[in-house]
């Protein structure tokens, strides 16, 4: 498989700034340089999942800059997945897994008592790594199925919340001809970008998306990866990947995970040309082998 | 093991399969087939719309039918399931949906009594908490206690169907910030459409055959009432009845009597099955992704 190469930021004026602050940055280190220009939108502290008494994730402290797109990276099985789903209280769902520690949205902790995992799920909103439309809605019902069952019943709102949705998913051109047809009718590719359609519908501040690429093709792949670098000019994005081209493609923010535990976190570039740590280099020079 | 063994081994095993399909198959057509032969004679017009009458009738050769127990049957078996649906239904999902509901310990034991209880025992239980607080045998009373035959089998089947439906669909559902019971309702119980369905039919299928809760309940009757507060007749009652009359001709309208119930609950089946097709769960053949052991309320 071979892509285009990576300058994606120089063809966005915004980010050819970033470019030349990182530069006088990375001496200064990652911290002082994110507090300078970035906004936090997530940041957890101490972030602990326990499966029954073991430890999936161990003490995170990560913040996640808005309007950026944060790649989490690590070897199979170190809490990369678990780590996602804490940051909408997916968790709360599985019996015996367990979150301490805290994870904020905005400044305000989702795990706070009183706060309604509804609305925390609202406003962050998740792909998840296998296709899953709703198997008895149309294309039409499975975007808009976020609004409607919130009550909205406006036929012109849901009509342009799905044109919208789908637009920006990629998807319009290829569905708007038939909108009423069944969501199993489409390819897993489409099925994929259905989904995150679904999840844009109820303009969520943050997504979450967990290998989104993983059962697509080249082609499905380059299209994902265009629409998150798109959609990042509104939604704060996290994804999880295995694809160390991807991560240096399309986001801004590494975060690589081992164990457990989270080993480095810093700009895209720093992570995969000056890891701090041995054990990111390790990984990241392995991956490039 | 040689690939001539494996062949041998294939046709085996199907050959097998099939003389076990035939086992099953085999006696119930015999029965189709003994029941369809000796009732066809005594299925005239008269007896799709005359009433039963008195003993006087038969023997003196007037018209006599059982249009008033064909009309009771379908009263009371329609009326119990629209009992007993929305709440098996209801129970079904609370089981599946959430396990942890301090209820459903309190639930798992009733549905399971419910479930082993003869169906002569629903029929007294009928009696006592319906018959007797009105005072009088009824349709309604009739009703209740075949809703109580339906009740364990439609929640049995409900949490069962709803346990092999893809765990991702709840999971999609949540992630939207939908509530855990508008998921259930709007997401994961579509999707299950057939398979509810199907459990509402089996335990439908299985009532309307019941005599026994009917005895004390809905009473019979040997001539045509729709008032649902007044004794009715049903044709499995009227068949038990008929067949243990001394007269010929009651004999053979017992087994048309028969042929009437088959008929009414294979098209119940073909009904609903067309019913619930479009747009049915058909999807969730290959995916029975794993759910997680148990979820706490959202
Ligand atoms: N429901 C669960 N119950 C118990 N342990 C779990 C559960 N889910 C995950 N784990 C464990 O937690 C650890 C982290 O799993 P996780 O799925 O987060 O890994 P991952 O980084 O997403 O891996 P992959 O890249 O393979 O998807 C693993 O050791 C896994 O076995
Ligand atoms: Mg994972």
């Amino acid at each position: 498989m071979h892509y285009a190469q990576t300058e994606v930021y120089a063809e966005d004026p915004k980010e050819q700034v970033l470019h030349l602050e990182r530069k006088e940055d990375d001496s200064a280190g990652e911290e002082s340089a994110s507090a300078a220009d970035r906004i936090l939108r997530m940041e957890t502290q101490n972030l602990s999942v326990y499966y029954q008494e073991v430890r999936g994730v161990d003490r995170v402290d990560m913040p996640v800059y808005a309007d950026r797109v944060t790649a989490l990276i690590g070897p199979s099985g170190c809490g990369k997945t678990t780590f996602l789903r804490s940051l909408n209280r997916m968790h709360d769902l599985t019996k015996g897994a367990r979150v301490t520690g805290k994870a904020l949205l905005d400044g305000k902790d989702i795990y706070a008592p009183g706060q309604d995992p509804i609305l925390v799920r609202r406003k962050i909103g998740m792909v998840f790594q296998k296709p899953n439309p709703f198997p008895t809605m149309s294309i039409y019902d499975n975007v808009s199925s976020g609004l409607r069952l919130a009550g909205i019943r406006k036929r012109s709102i849901l009509d342009e919340a799905v044109e919208y949705s789908l637009t920006h998913a990629a998807l319009w051109n290829e569905v708007k001809d038939r909108l009423k047809s069944h969501a199993f009718s489409l390819s897993g590719g489409q099925q994929q970008r259905l989904c995150i359609a679904r999840a844009l519908a109820v303009e969520p501040e943050v997504i979450l998306m967990d290998e989104p690429t993983s059962s697509l093709d080249p082609k499905g792949t380059a299209s994902i990866e265009e629409l998150i670098t798109m959609l990042k000019e509104e939604v704060t994005i996290i994804m999880v990947t295995h694809n160390m081209h991807q991560a240096m493609r399309i986001s801004d923010y590494t975060a690589f995970f081992y164990l457990g535990s989270l080993i480095e976190f810093g700009r895209t570039k720093q992570i995969f040309t000056h890891p701090r740590e041995e054990k990111t280099e390790e990984y990241v020079g392995g991956q490039f082998g | 093991m040689t690939l001539k063994t494996r062949y041998l081994r294939d046709r085996i095993v199907v050959s097998l399969l099939a003389s076990m399909t035939a086992l099953v198959v085999i006696p119930l057509c015999v029965i189709i087939a003994y029941v369809g032969i000796n009732g066809i004679g005594a299925l005239s017009w008269d007896f799709f719309t005359e009433e039963l009458g008195s003993p006087a009738r038969a023997m003196q050769g007037r018209p006599t039918g059982l249009a008033h127990s064909i009309v009771g049957t379908l009263i009371i078996d329609s009326l119990a399931v629209c009992m007993a649906a929305p709440v098996g239904i209801g129970t079904g999902i609370l089981l599946s949906e959430f396990p942890d509901h301090p209820v459903n310990p309190i639930l798992r034991v009733l549905t399971s009594t419910l479930n082993g209880m003869p169906a002569v025992l629903m029929g007294m239980l009928a009696f006592s908490l319906v018959v007797k607080p009105m005072g009088r045998f009824s349709a309604l009373a009739g009703s209740f206690a075949l809703a109580l035959v339906m009740l364990p089998i439609i929640a049995r089947a409900v949490e069962g169907v709803l346990n092999i439906t893809p765990w991702s669909i709840r999971e999609a559902g949540l992630a939207l910030g939908l509530p855990r019971w508008r998921v259930t309702l709007s997401m994961v119980l579509p999707a299950a459409k057939r398979g509810v369905v199907t459990g509402v039919l089996i335990a439908f299928a299985r009532a309307a055959g019941e005599a026994a809760p009917l005895l004390f309940t809905s009473f019979g009757n040997n001539y045509m009432n729709t008032n649902i507060l007044k004794p009715m007749d049903t044709l499995p009652q009227r068949l038990y009845s008929l067949a243990i009359s001394p007269y010929r001709q009651w004999h053979s309208m017992g087994w048309a009597a028969g042929i009437v119930l088959m008929i009414i609950v294979l098209a119940s089946f073909a009904a609903a099955r067309l019913l619930s097709r479009e747009s049915a769960g058909l999807h969730i053949k290959s995916d029975r992704s794993k759910k997680p052991e148990s979820n706490k309320e959202v």
